[in-house]
């Protein structure tokens, strides 16, 4: 028998553009989201998560010493998996339906 | 650190978004909606509610511009920067440029078929909100066209196969295979083609493609094409986005939908994959520096991520994963290899050169792919002595195609990969040839779509393509001499000894 997996361990995730400013951005998932981890191949570094992750504009402008629009994570993005389930002025948040 | 608290918005990026997609939006009072939007009924879909269409990314024109301009200024900087400094004598060898000759023949041209059929979406769709993500869905591929072209430009000053890409990839046989699969796309209605570009392509199978040119560009210090793949591929994830929404729509909107969407999925996952068989040969053995193997992007990025992530979420909806998914998770320990093995043999008729692997490139091989040593080594150990008795082999009769997916039928029987797979329909009288059941199931479903398919092949045979010559089709494909065939002794390869040669003689120490 198998057991379908639950939306809160199916992996979601990102691909970002390794760069300086993207540094910030990464780390702020990673402070966010406890249990992501980070993997880092030519030119992109792939974040993911069990279930479920967020992106927060707090902890990125906190890292940035500078404002930051969460619209200003297309930059930053290569591809994701998941769905996005939300993106407004504060956070954006990436998870499977079920 | 502590941000300035930031001077209020008149509106959310909520409110913003509804207003222009919605707010700006108005129903039709001297005609009627079928008479404003008639394409969007042929197919059998129904939809009650357009609004029910959600954009997760809310863009609105303002930040669209905005972050669509600071991406090119990044790229043409990047640009400008690799051009001065001679950027391209850093590549790890002329071969490289293979890989991206077959890119810009092959997939280039079809950003511009999609800009062009997303432009018509964004007149027709009949919701404001798909609307308008067609709408930069079509600018954001008519950039990706445009940039790649700046991009390349550079290396065809110095390097051949560059120059006609246009007029090639609209005769070349093996540019048939990309071409064929957009125009089958373009020729269907509007839900199909979401389906078919939107959701296939762009979300199921985009990580193949952009993973093996993007990181294997940037391994192989081709920095433009690195920029400019992140810099499409940005764009990409919205793309990604319109083909999740698309289809999480069209199956909400109502049941019956259903059979309609899974037949299409079925459908655009074979003609994707089949497509993505000249990535996967490009992976494992254009790139000198190799990123991952076919079989480990193949693992990754579709059984892991889409069968293991997204089909669980569309079993939700009686969606289940593509027909003939299980051939193409056994074929990923063949299908380089077979493609490249047939390339080899092609390459005098083709824009790209082609080589024997090195003894290093064979060991990887045969690290990544158990059945490598058994399989394929020994054909490569049998043309390296062809080589050495100074016959170097170019195959000079014609291949056979599959009459859907275009590819010479080089592809194997399920569960035996040393016999060549055939499969045969019949069609008001006449004889159809395909390379796999896959393709066998897409003519049955629609055959007279498919009869009128142009083969290259049969075209040249027809006397449609320049004469019945080698050299008179390759005049008639804009072919020069130097631009195929064996890679070394090659003029990209002779350019490439004598620059770098010149640098160590002339280098000082």
């Amino acid at each position: 028998m198998t057991t379908t997996p639950s939306p809160s361990d199916r992996p979601v995730g990102v691909d970002l553009q390794e760069s300086e400013q993207n540094r910030a951005v990464i780390e702020a998932i990673e402070a966010d989201n406890a249990n992501a981890t980070v993997r880092h191949m030519p030119g992109m570094v792939r974040v993911q998560a069990p279930g479920r992750l967020v992106i927060n504009r707090e902890s990125v402008e906190a890292r940035l010493g500078r404002e930051w629009e969460t619209h200003e994570f297309q930059l930053a993005i290569i591809s994701y998996f998941g769905h996005i389930k939300d993106w407004d002025d504060d956070q954006i948040l990436i998870a499977w339906d079920r | 650190m502590t941000i300035a608290p930031k001077a209020p918005r008149k509106l959310s990026m909520k409110d913003r978004y509804s207003a222009l997609t919605r707010d700006l939006a108005w129903d039709p009072s001297y005609v009627t909606n079928e008479e404003m939007f008639p394409f969007t009924n042929f197919e059998g879909i129904t939809i009650h509610d357009w609004s029910k269409w959600e954009d997760p990314f809310r863009l609105t024109v303002d930040a669209y511009t905005k972050y669509q301009a600071e991406k090119d200024k990044r790229l043409y900087a990047v640009l400008d920067g690799f051009a001065q400094s001679q950027g391209h004598l850093g590549l790890t060898d002329a071969s490289y440029l293979n890989a991206m000759k077959l890119f810009i023949q092959g997939v280039s041209p079809l950003e511009y078929q999609a800009h062009r059929n997303f432009a018509y979406l964004a007149r027709h769709l009949n919701g404001p909100g798909p609307r308008f993500a067609a709408l930069c869905q079509s600018l954001d591929e008519i950039r990706h066209i445009q940039t790649e072209v700046h991009t390349l430009s550079n290396y065809n000053k110095l390097y051949t196969g560059f120059h006609s890409y246009v007029w090639q990839h609209d005769r070349v046989w093996y540019l048939s295979v990309p071409k064929s699969f957009f125009d089958d796309a373009v020729s269907a209605g509007p839900f199909e083609f979401l389906i078919a570009i939107g959701f296939s392509f762009e979300y199921l199978l985009t990580n193949l493609l952009f993973v093996p040119f993007m990181s294997g560009a940037s391994f192989n210090g081709d920095l433009p094409t690195m920029t400019f793949g992140f810099s499409a591929q940005s764009d990409e994830s919205r793309h990604m986005t319109l083909g999740l929404e698309a289809i999480k729509f069209l199956l909400e909107q109502d049941e019956k939908n259903v059979p309609l969407v899974q037949h299409w999925i079925d459908k655009w996952f074979w003609r994707g994959y089949r497509l993505l068989a000249l990535v996967a040969q490009m992976l494992d053995y254009m790139l000198p520096r190799k990123v991952m193997s076919w079989k480990e992007a193949f693992d990754l990025y579709f059984e892991q991520q889409m069968l293991g992530g997204l089909f669980v979420d569309l079993a939700y909806y009686g969606i289940t994963p593509p027909k003939f998914v299980e051939q193409a998770k056994e074929e990923k320990e063949y299908l380089s290899h077979q493609v490249y093995w047939t390339l080899y043999q092609f390459s005098h008729a083709a824009s790209f050169t082609t080589s024997i692997p090195t003894d290093e490139h064979m060991e990887w091989l045969s690290a990544n792919y158990p059945k490598f040593d058994e399989l394929y080594k020994p054909l490569w150990e049998k043309e390296k002595r062809n080589v050495a008795a100074g016959g170097r082999h170019f195959d000079r009769g014609l291949p056979e195609l599959c009459s859907v997916c275009q590819i010479p039928m080089l592809f194997t029987e399920p569960g035996d990969p040393t016999t060549i797979c055939q499969r045969h329909s019949d069609f008001e009288g006449e004889r159809f040839n395909f390379c796999s059941d896959g393709c066998k199931n897409i003519f049955d479903h629609e055959p007279e779509k498919y009869v009128q398919a142009w083969l290259p092949v049969h075209q040249i045979f027809q006397g449609n393509c320049g004469g019945a010559s080698i050299p008179d089709v390759l005049a008639w494909y804009r072919m020069n001499p130097e631009d195929g065939g064996e890679y070394l002794g090659s003029t990209d390869h002779q350019n490439w000894l004598a620059w770098h040669d010149m640098a160590e003689k002339t280098g000082g120490n």
